[in-house]
């Protein structure tokens, strides 16, 4: 019966293939209407100058070009600038002085791809280059430049945030027998989703409705932003439609309202046509928001017997010219403060400050709940050092240190609260599969003959699924999530969810979740999203959100329909409904199997044959506000061997045991470990968004992006272990994040690993093999 | 990306192809693969007036061993790759095509172009220096062979005259006791280089080294033929000494600069530890080996 | 100019620019969107389509070069209902995520199938690393295609002795 229902725990073939194996996906670049018109972006070559003049006719005498927009015809529309979600505002075109390099500088409407992009290269703007800082320390300086003169506050710095108990800490931390501390820098990287950004905005003068279609995560949130930014134009929400078709991948970078898509609407509104706005790969990496770039220096306290004690941090946050993250309000370093990690730490301490600089805007856009990258990060590679400093193997300080499973629900000094974990047996499962001890021996024979091997782990423990509603917020929108469940008379039911999926299989898993709970067939149920004129409100798909929240949201909202169900079945047959008990997939009169009656049955009579004085129809709807966040967590150990000629790093294996819970789709969550374990990869050996001086950007294309091959990347190996979120309906943690999380630790300890006979104690990433190779030369152990 | 517009020309005769160029007055560019003209369209960092497409001339696109080896300047490097001439028996080819960018624009990329893009970054050069290929060209005035030594002028120049194309690569025929490697490294899979190393060897009835020749990718303004390092080896054994010697030298004749693949200093590096081990593998090979 | 291909099977013509892409012709002109566009320097491979038999990718071929010549794209896989031993490997072995880079990514695959029937996962590795993938970290790709190499394989080997049959 189970494996007819494609419930929970199956491996159900996904839905969505269907169309994408055959090509007819329906992406953003599909969406062709008539009439339709195209619109290209004019961007800055400077990284921070004073715009002097922008002469346009030559672009508008091009035969097509239909329109130029500058900041100057956007302000008697009030919408040169538009508000962030962290209470900055952030251009849309500049009317004065331009920020960073590949910002938007005007916009060419045309009625061809082609002469759009004619009338780019035809726009003649003068400019007059300022001083520019790219350093966020340097930015700090008194003498720095002020890059927003538009702010009230004449300098660079954006905010101060802090958590944990500073002179508690402080305490802990004279009073160690044992300190270790380490700099820490974790580049600027950027998403490079395969489909760029891009939108269709289509402005329909008579009705004033606006419909767009979009690349984004969040388009019910996106709606809102629009009514906000552009309701004194007359754009109300209910003449907002905003659809999401099928995204070409998001990973937090189509979370952000870019300028582009404020300019397509603009456009359409101004011209009265559909405009498409497609990216290319360059403006994808230069100008859309980007992830990390902290530098953090991070002290762990400890007694001699490697017991740890305290954990102090301090961040400069480079926030580029506007501050744009897509973080919760409250939380300016988004959820940073899990950086305690795995371990019980008595007394911690966190402050981040952020800091503008002449770069793009930004700041979590990379598979990372909210800044827990950069936190799992800087707290793995710590307890690495610390085991270096105590002489100790570094598998067993953690199992020495880590949260025991009766501790939990476990409360952090940093104000979490962990539902669940066993990060022994995680670590444990790890060890085994990849054969540990053997591994050691194996790295101490070759250590001996010269050969450099490393190994290393990282137990990292995640927070998503954001949030409860009491602390979480978006725009001042609470950060629940919805699904709403109709169930048809002939026992078939359409779910829509304020989620959006992004490549997560979310028509397969959700509808599995509702096959559980009401006992219909998976194929029976089809699940939609992405649509604001027909999904219920919901904040989106980022930060692993989408099972903890609107998964949970579908549970529940199923249960709502299997209760009605119930007092439906009761009177079909003929029995009182505290006798019907829902067993087997059937409402069952108890203790009679023999009279029951399938869900099926029960939605026909919902329709035909419902009980006196009850509404008619099967159909619910649920706003998940979850009590709490879910703490997915797991271990992964790397080995890599260095090339000690060419500083060459290659991961030989890496095994990853994770546990996210109660498992929907063993598949599908197999399928997001491999993904998050290369996007952990990358940065990790790879990827890297680089300035110089004067704010250029170091190879903004593909060609220099770095993103990892099939032949970079591993033959992943993956193991799990499961232990529920006793606070979720069913369980289930949330888990397309984690990989990426905790991959760059393991990466990064196996290559320290390798070195670290020779005193190495940190290298940061990206580990190239010149970093490398340096090392190798000054040790005077190199080829 | 969009190319700027442009007039667009496909002969189907050389001669034709020629004539058209000769006549562009400089305002034209010949296409061959594509795989670098077309990005730099894309990006307009290349604008020309006038396309001459040599895609539909016919008998560009072979590989022949008859006295020398003769490569047409349009055959495609997925092609020279799978070559059973160039794997049997000029497997240094065979290593260069199969690190060219990747293999599907390896299905259009040819050899002509590569050469003729004289990008400093290609890995064709390093290994044509090495075995001292020449390159044939063809204009208005007829047909030129030119030692490839001559060839490669500065970073995207070479001595071609502006009405020339090239038609046709040369290799020397593979003698016994021969043999040569190329090695790249790259930062991933479809790079250019960080550093390539050609090298080839012919031995002599002792096994020492009759001749070497040695060249660079990716460190200098253009490939560079390291003749220092060739002049340690000469005469000699090529034993670890031997190759050790000569590597140094390939370091030090390098000119490396610091860019996104590292810098300049671990590139120098990086041209020795390659060259000893591009050696090590042409004596294996000259010696009969794989 | 004039340009004239044969597309999946089918004739097709348009009157195009010279510096019009291939690939927006199969996109805008032939209105055949399973072919996307990734990058702009040959580096994703999203693009990819069959040129004649060969994967190449399609944003950096001008659209007049292909006149007179066959080009595949994914929409012509599948063959009278039925799907290509490929779109069945992908959707069987979890091959594709997101969706976007997987027609370029079957593209490939195809190809190297016809040339190499067994291929081993490092010349599957090889073979489609030119093709980008953000989704997948490339393990159930490289799945996919071992999955349609062994039905391809098994389905010949059935044919096989008929033929032998008849000779």
């Amino acid at each position: 019966m189970a494996v007819e229902i494609g419930g929970i725990g199956h491996s159900v073939a996904r839905k969505e293939d269907a169309r994408f194996i055959r090509g007819r996906g329906n992406y953003v670049d599909d969406v062709k209407l008539p009439g339709m018109v195209y619109l290209d972006i004019v961007r800055s070559p400077y990284a921070h100058a004073r715009i002097l003049k922008i002469d346009t006719s030559k672009a508008l005498a091009i035969p097509g070009v239909l329109a130029v927009i500058t900041g100057k015809d956007l302000v008697p529309l009030k919408l040169e600038w538009m508000p962030t979600l962290m209470g900055d505002k952030q251009m849309v075109l500049p009317t004065d002085t331009v920020m960073y390099q590949a910002q938007e500088v005007a916009a060419v409407v045309a009625t061809e791809r082609y002469i759009a992009a004619d009338g780019v290269a035809a726009v003649e703007v003068e400019y007059e280059p300022l001083p520019v800082v790219v350093d966020p320390i340097k930015a700090l300086l008194p003498d720095a430049p002020v890059i927003r003169e538009d702010r009230a506050q004449k300098n660079n710095h954006i905010w101060h945030w802090e958590t944990g108990d500073r002179a508690g800490t402080d305490k802990a931390f004279a009073a160690a027998d044992v300190v270790v501390k380490q700099d820490i820098y974790i580049p600027r990287i950027v998403v490079a989703s395969i489909e760029t950004c891009g939108m269709v905005a289509k402005f329909d003068k008579v009705e004033g409705h606006l419909t767009v279609w979009m690349t984004t995560q969040a388009p019910h949130a996106i709606r809102t932003v629009i009514a906000l930014v552009a309701g004194h134009l007359g754009l109300s929400e209910q003449k907002i439609r905003v659809i999401s078709p099928d995204i070409g991948g998001g990973f937090g970078g189509k979370v952000p309202v870019y300028p582009g898509y404020v300019l397509a609407i603009g456009a359409s509104v101004l011209t009265g046509l559909p405009v498409k706005w497609i990216e290319d790969r360059s403006e994808n990496i230069q100008a859309d928001s980007f992830a990390r770039d902290y530098h953090i220096t991070a002290e762990l306290a400890s007694k001699k017997d490697g017991t740890m004690k305290a954990l102090r941090v301090k961040t400069i946050a480079d926030h580029g010219a506007f501050d744009a993250a897509a973080n919760p309000s409250k939380f300016p370093a988004g959820l940073f403060g899990v950086i305690t990690g795995s371990y019980p730490f008595e007394k911690a301490f966190v402050e981040v400050d952020g800091v503008y600089t002449n770069k793009p805007p930004g700041g979590i856009a990379y598979r990372c709940s909210f800044r827990v990258t950069e936190a799992a990060f800087a707290i793995e590679r710590l307890v690495d050092i610390l085991a270096l400093e105590l002489k100790r193997d570094p598998a067993e300080l953690r199992m020495q240190n880590f949260i025991p499973p009766q501790a939990f629900p476990y409360k952090t000094p940093l104000g979490w609260e962990y539902d669940s974990g066993n990060y022994g047996a995680a670590l444990k499962l790890a060890m085994d599969k990849i054969g540990y001890a053997q591994l050691r021996k194996e790295q101490a024979e070759k250590r001996s003959r010269g050969e450099l091997m490393g190994i290393g782990i990282s137990s990292f423990t995640e927070i998503v699924g954001a949030g409860p509603s009491k602390h979480f917020d978006i725009l001042g929108i609470k950060m629940f999530d919805s699904a709403e469940i109709r169930v048809h008379p002939t026992g078939k039911a359409l779910v829509r969810l304020g989620v959006k999926s992004q490549g997560q299989g979310h028509e397969t898993t959700f509808a599995q979740i509702v096959a559980e709970e009401l006992g219909l067939p998976v194929g029976d149920i089809k699940v939609e999203e992405g649509d604001t004129d027909t999904a219920p409100y919901g904040l989106g798909t980022y930060a692993s959100r989408s099972t903890p929240v609107a998964g949970a949201a579908t549970a529940m909202a199923a249960r709502k329909i299997r209760e009605k169900g119930r007092l439906i079945a009761a009177h079909l047959l003929e029995a009182s409904p505290d006798d019907i008990e829902w067993k087997d997939y059937k409402y069952q009169v108890k203790g009679v199997p023999a009279k029951s009656k399938t869900m099926a049955e029960v939605a026909f009579a919902a329709y035909t044959n419902h009980p006196q004085g009850m509404e008619a129809g099967l159909e619910a709807v649920d706003y998940y506000d979850p009590p709490n966040l879910t703490f997915p967590f797991g271990s992964y150990i790397c080995v890599v061997d260095i090339d000690k000629g060419t500083g060459e790093i290659k991961v030989r294996r890496f095994y990853a045991v994770d546990d996210c819970g109660t498992i929907i789709n063993p598949m599908i969550v197999e399928g997001q470990i491999h993904g998050g374990l290369t996007m952990g990869l990358a940065p990790a050996l790879y990827e890297e968004i680089n300035y110089d001086k004067d704010g250029n950007i170091q190879g903004g294309t593909l060609m220099d992006y770095l993103m990892p091959t099939s032949m970079e990347t591993p033959s992943w190996e993956t193991g799990k272990t499961t232990t529920p979120s006793p606070h979720h309906p069913i369980g289930a943690k949330g888990v397309g994040e984690s990989a990426t999380v905790g991959a760059p630790a393991a990466i990064a300890n196996a290559v320290v690993d390798a070195l670290a006979h020779l005193g190495v104690r940190h290298i940061d990433i990206p580990i190239t093999p010149w970093k490398v190779q340096k090392i190798l030369r000054e040790k005077g152990v190199a080829e | 990306m969009i190319p700027a517009a442009f007039e667009y020309e496909a002969p189907t005769e050389l001669a034709e192809a020629i004539d058209r160029l000769a006549r562009s007055g400089g305002e034209a560019k010949v296409l061959a693969g594509g795989q670098s003209l077309i990005p730099l369209m894309k990006f307009r960092l290349a604008q020309p007036a006038r396309i001459i497409d040599l895609n539909r001339i016919s008998g560009l696109a072979y590989v022949r061993e008859n006295g020398d080896l003769r490569i047409g300047a349009l055959t495609r490097e997925s092609d020279l790759e799978e070559s059973a001439v160039i794997r049997d028996r000029y497997a240094i080819v065979a290593d260069t095509a199969a690190v060219i960018a990747d293999p599907i624009v390896r299905n259009l990329a040819t050899v002509g172009g590569n050469v003729a893009h004289a990008d400093p970054a290609n890995d064709h050069p390093a290994t044509l220096l090495a075995l001292r290929a020449s390159v044939v060209a063809r204009g208005p005035r007829g047909e030129r062979v030119i030692p490839i030594d001559d060839f490669f002028v500065d970073t995207f120049t070479t001595s071609l005259a502006p009405d020339e194309i090239v038609t046709e690569i040369r290799i020397p025929r593979a003698q016994a006791q021969s043999g040569g490697a190329y090695i790249k490294l790259e930062r991933k899979v479809g790079d250019f280089a960080i550093v390539g190393v050609a090298a080839h060897l012919q031995l002599d009835g002792k096994g020492s080294v009759a001749t070497a020749g040695i060249g660079l990718t990716n460190v200098g303004p253009t490939a560079i033929r390291a003749r220092h390092a060739e002049e340690a080896l000469r005469g000699r054994a090529p034993d670890d000494r031997a190759i050790a010697a000569a590597a140094e030298a390939a370091a030090a004749e390098s000119q490396p600069v610091a860019d996104l693949r590292g810098p300049a200093e671990y590139k120098r590096d990086v041209v020795r530890v390659l060259t000893t081990r591009a050696l090590r593998r042409a004596v294996a090979r000259a010696k009969g080996g794989k | 100019m004039r340009v004239q291909l044969t597309i999946n099977g089918a004739s097709r013509e348009a009157d195009v620019e010279p510096r019009l892409l291939l690939v927006h012709l199969i996109r805008e002109n032939l209105l055949l969107t399973g072919t996307h566009i990734g990058c702009d320097t040959t580096s994703c491979g999203a693009c990819t389509v069959l040129l004649d038999g060969r994967p190449v990718k399609s944003c950096t071929v001008f659209a007049v070069q292909a006149s007179g010549r066959t080009v595949s794209t994914v929409e012509g896989l599948e063959q009278n209902g039925v799907l290509h031993a490929v779109q069945e490997g992908f959707t069987k072995e979890h091959g594709l995520q997101c969706g976007f880079c997987t027609p370029g990514m079957m593209m490939t695959s195809v190809a190297l199938l016809e040339r190499n029937a067994a291929p081993t996962e490092l010349q599957i590795r090889q073979a489609i690393s030119g093709n980008l993938c953000r989704c997948t970290g490339y393990v159930n790709i490289v799945k996919a295609i071992q999955h349609a190499s062994a039905t391809m394989r098994e389905a010949k080997a059935e044919k096989e002795p008929a033929t032998a049959g008849r000779a």
